[in-house]
């Protein structure tokens, strides 16, 4: 039988002026790799936001493993759901000192410094991610891609359950950006880390991703394997942008080809 | 902490009227009684103490504030409680409330002052419940140009002998004859010394960012709260006591970073005893280069720190 690991039930939530969520409904089963995709705007980060309750829901309920995350402590649910924020990190640490941050949920309030177990999995997941060779260098110091992976790496550390990511190959060249999906999806195959992915490249969700959830308008406008999701009608109805979709010839799973206005005008002969 | 020790001995033995290192150990085992005896009892060592509270304080304040703002340019001094400290200072001497009161008046209102600016601050600052880093931010630094205003629409107003006292109250001194006062700074700068090392995990992650903290399982809110309360604590009583001593907790961190790198595990002990022994050294100097004249120690303060600070920078990035 399957195990749930996420559940969100009702959830509606937002900002001040406006709320971008209305009444989500979501199961996220163990081991799932899922995709979010949607424009800009349509509730994808504040989603993940309200996962790891930096957003309070307006209305609805979040439930880890059944548990509800606002019954739960900080560290507590820091130690089940890792984050790989958008944002790479900055400043002069090393990056063994960066990855070690991850062992914080683990330190007791009069423990002072980490022990030689929570240096273990440090190395450890700097191994999986392959920064070891790094972890004297400043984080500064060291290129995108590499602070991309130092950042897994830390939420590694925390040894999660469910790891959120909130698009990993934003400003990553071609190379990273496949290095870093293989990397999740190993981690996904292999530890049985449960996934959850906000994507903007929908060629990499569609390769990537078992589950793909497509937010519209703070609405999940449809949801399924990317075959079922990402079709000529859907995307053109949601991104309000003309697109050709084709079977990637190796895979068979979907491609989609943008069209541009030049090509669109051009009368079909 | 050599340093620390160091810097004590010396300004216990420079002064007026100097005492040789060496003299000094067997003054202190047996020389009750005699002239250096109480010059080193009743007049060095009180100052070498506040000089270490006092430094300690601001040097901490300044490294926790650095680190929850995650703006180097944020020190004790920018978020008005000293503005607020010099204000209710003000007030008492213009008003002649030390003349009714007595003179441990001066620091009471001090505190005072700095209480209310830090309640204003704080109310100001939080939004729905949360404590809004910027807000408090830009709340500091302008109720700290409306003090510094008002200050000097007392200074305009006041007698000349008034306004006497009020700037050398400015300029900050660490001459306090009250014992009890000193005990008080001492016990307070090492009471939040050792609760704000309880934080000092939460502060590596405030680092990263408010998100990223709450990411790691820190409870924020609560943190930034008792961490705004600790350094407002530390800033009021020393700016009281000692009155305003510039640059000692926005330079004082910035340089132990250079040195011990950003893990606050190490940072706020190593700020704490620089900053402590970066007063003492002060004060010693502002004490002898004129004297038997003393400077205020603030200029000293300013212009070795300051000096000192861009001397290493440069060294630094010449390095790199």
């Amino acid at each position: 039988m399957k195990e749930t690991m996420l559940e969100i039930k009702n959830l509606t939530c937002g900002y001040d002026t406006k709320l971008v969520l209305q009444d989500t409904n979501l199961k996220v089963e163990k081991k799932e790799f899922i995709g979010i995709i949607g424009p800009n705007g349509s509730g994808k980060t504040t989603l993940l936001r309200a996962i790891t309750r930096v957003l309070k829901p307006n209305k609805g309920v979040i439930l880890l493993q059944g548990k509800d995350i606002w019954q739960m402590g900080f560290r507590e649910l820091s130690k089940r759901i890792a984050v790989v924020s958008q944002s790479l990190p900055t400043g002069s640490m090393s990056v063994e000192e960066f990855v070690l941050l991850g062992r914080i949920p683990y330190l007791e309030r009069f423990q002072f410094l980490e022990t030689k177990r929570d240096l273990e999995i440090a190395k450890q997941s700097m191994d999986l991610t392959d920064t070891l060779r790094l972890k004297n260098q400043l984080i500064e110091e060291i290129s995108g891609g590499e602070r991309q992976l130092a950042l897994i790496a830390r939420a590694l550390t925390q040894k999660p359950a469910l790891l959120l990511l909130d698009e990993p190959t934003a400003h990553l060249d071609i190379t990273h950006q496949v290095g870093i999906l293989d990397l999740v999806k190993r981690l996904n195959r292999d530890f049985g880390l449960t996934v959850i992915m906000v994507l903007h490249d929908l060629n990499l969700a569609s390769l990537y991703c078992d589950r793909l959830i497509l937010l519209h308008n703070g609405l999940i406008h449809k949801e399924g394997a990317p075959q079922e999701v990402l079709t000529y009608q859907t995307i053109e109805e949601v991104y309000k942008t003309v697109v050709v979709i084709k079977q990637n010839p190796l895979t068979s799973k979907p491609y989609v080809f943008l069209v541009s206005e030049e090509e669109r005008n051009r009368k079909p002969t | 902490m050599l340093v620390l020790l160091a810097a004590a001995v010396l300004s216990l033995s420079v002064g007026s009227a100097g005492i040789p290192i060496k003299k000094i150990i067997p003054l202190l085992m047996e020389g009750k009684g005699s002239v250096e005896y109480s010059i080193l009892f009743n007049i060095r060592a009180p100052r070498i103490i506040l000089g270490l509270a006092v430094g300690g304080a601001l040097s901490l304040a300044g490294v926790i504030l650095q680190g929850m703002f995650r703006n180097p340019l944020v020190g004790p001094y920018t978020l008005g409680i000293s503005g607020g400290a010099a204000l209710g200072v003000c007030l008492n001497i213009v008003l002649r409330l030390s003349k009714t009161f007595g003179l441990i008046s001066l620091p009471i209102f001090g505190f005072l002052g700095a209480v209310m600016v830090i309640l204003l601050v704080y109310s100001l600052s939080l939004r729905k419940g949360i404590l809004k880093i910027q807000g408090l931010l830009l709340t500091g630094v302008m109720i700290s140009f409306i003090s510094s205003a008002l200050i000097m629409l007392f200074m305009a107003i006041s007698h000349a002998k008034d306004l006497q006292g009020i700037v050398f109250w400015i300029m900050g001194s660490l001459e306090e004859p009250s014992w009890f006062l000193i005990k008080v700074v001492l016990f307070l700068s090492t009471l939040s010394l050792g609760i704000s090392y309880l934080f000092c995990l939460d502060l590596n992650a405030l680092s990263l960012g408010e998100e990223e903290a709450l990411h790691l399982g820190i409870n924020t809110e609560r943190t930034k709260r008792l961490l705004f309360i600790i350094a407002s604590v530390l800033t009021g009583c020393s700016v009281s006591v000692a009155g305003i001593i510039g640059f000692v907790g926005l330079v004082v961190p910035h340089f132990v970073r250079m040195f011990v790198g950003r893990d606050h595990r190490i940072l706020l002990v190593s700020s704490f005893l620089c900053g402590g022994s970066f007063l003492i050294f002060c004060d010693t100097l502002a004490r002898t280069v004129i004297s038997p004249l003393e400077l205020p120690v603030g200029v000293i303060t300013g212009i070795l720190g300051g000096s000192l600070f861009i001397y290493a920078l440069t060294k630094k990035q010449a390095a790199l």
